[in-house]
């Protein structure tokens, strides 16, 4: 798909991420590989810390806790909501939806446009194409909420040394309306469902429903690390190469398309799987290091689709809120999935991160 | 191609690289140790390697990682 939405813009941004640090090296010992050989990733994958929920906290927990905060600034009102979008892996439950949980909370009317996207590392992008469209056929004046949330530290095996580290759990929510004088948002997205089982988690579902052999630990790769059927799983080398070979067309695509180059972005906001990967996507598409944020790994671990949420709250809080930029923002992952934007972020009403007590 | 050795064996002390003909298929290096010997390859020989070069078959011998290190500009000395 390559298009062009016109008269749409994103007026708040709130990222969320739980209180509870985990540290890398307090981790080592748990991963079946010798201490120094796990430490040298520390620097180049940017294992440091990561944040991850309670047992007992769920998707639609970090939603609620950062709508909290909007309507409590009454940076929006409840009789603003026209839509709820939740783009989520690993909702509270196959049924009912998390947008309806969150509906259900707030009492909202009967009205509201409900709906959850099963997305991973694309999700936000996929979630704000989506309120884009529905912006369209809401009663004027009506927002739509895009909330990107995951909590999969929780399908992800504490044994696993290729996973556990970069993993971090959080939620992004951006306040998307229409705006008639907005700058055109041009956007790419595609997909190689053929390359799905890359990232997938392959127990749980009704092809295999969890129980107890899905649940035991073993060694699938003959790697040494442990996970069960249950837990997520991705060839690390796979995935990698699906990145470095479509991301950079992807973006000169988007770029030719409006004769931009890359000098004319301030900000290229993308998913942060890991440093390695964001580095190397740098070098191949030209972008110098201080256009494109790669610090989210080694403060908060990879939150797939609440990635550019946290990543642009994280980095940018101050700036958005008093000038605007030409951003471009990315993502890639499951499905496999790849999709950009260029779009004007600033001035914003909030632009803030939030630490959940989730 | 020592100095390549001595990386190999710091990051994988216990493995036998030089009892070994394909480094991938005797599963002595996996995806996170070509991601930490890449970036060791960068600091030593002050080289990028394009992304696109990383690829199993290009770590699965010492040949093979020296011909990496020559075509990423960089100059193997010993």
């Amino acid at each position: 798909m390559k298009t062009k939405f016109s008269g749409k813009r994103i007026s708040s941004i709130i990222g969320i991420v739980p209180e509870l640090e985990s540290f890398f090296d307090d981790e080592v010992e748990n991963y079946p590989f010798p201490a120094k050989q796990t430490l040298k990733l520390k620097k180049v994958m940017g294992y440091k810390k990561h944040r991850v929920v309670k047992p007992e906290t769920a998707a639609s927990d970090l939603c609620i806790y950062g709508l909290d905060y909007l309507l409590k600034k009454e940076i929006i009102r409840k009789d603003e909501i026209g839509a709820i979008i939740v783009t989520t892996t690993f909702p509270d439950h196959f049924i009912p939806p998390v947008s309806n949980l969150i509906q259900g909370h707030y009492q909202l009317p009967d009205d509201v446009v409900c709906l959850d996207i099963s997305q991973g590392c694309v999700a936000f992008v996929v979630g704000l194409m989506e309120a884009f469209m529905i912006l369209d056929h809401l009663e004027p004046g009506k927002k739509a909420l895009v909330f990107s949330t995951d909590v999969l530290s929780k399908k992800v095996s504490k044994q696993d040394r290729n996973s556990y580290p970069l993993i971090g759990d959080g939620a992004g929510v951006a306040i998307v309306e229409n705006d008639p004088g907005a700058k055109e948002i041009p956007f790419v997205l595609h997909n190689n469902g053929a390359m799905g089982k890359a990232l997938i988690i392959p127990a749980g579902g009704s092809r295999m429903p969890s129980n107890a052999e899905t649940a035991e630990m073993r060694d699938f790769n003959g790697d040494g690390n442990l996970r069960s059927l249950d837990n997520l799983t991705m060839d690390g080398t796979g995935v990698f190469n699906f990145v470095q070979s479509e991301v950079p067309p992807m973006i000169s695509e988007l770029l030719s398309g409006q004769n931009l180059s890359i000098e004319d972005i301030d900000w290229f906001l993308f998913h942060q799987p890991n440093k390695f990967m964001l580095r190397k996507l740098a070098e191949k598409i030209g972008i110098p290091y201080e256009k494109m944020p790669m610090n989210l790994v080694e403060n908060f671990g990879n939150s797939s689709g609440a990635t550019i949420p946290i990543c642009l709250t994280f980095n940018l809080a101050e700036e958005m809120k008093e000038n605007v930029y030409r951003c471009c923002l990315a993502s890639f992952g499951s499905g496999l999935t790849w999709g950009a934007m260029i779009i004007e972020l600033g001035n914003l009403d909030v632009c803030e991160l939030l630490i959940s007590n989730c | 191609m020592e100095t390549i050795y001595k990386i190999l064996e710091s990051i994988r002390p216990e493995s036998n690289f030089k009892n070994s003909e394909n480094f991938i298929d005797d599963g002595l290096l996996d995806s996170f140790d070509i991601v930490s010997l890449v970036n060791e390859l960068e600091e030593e020989y002050d080289i990028l390697v394009d992304a696109l070069d990383i690829l199993p078959d290009n770590f699965s011998s010492l040949n093979a990682i020296s011909a990496l290190v020559a075509k990423s500009g960089g100059k193997i000395e010993d």
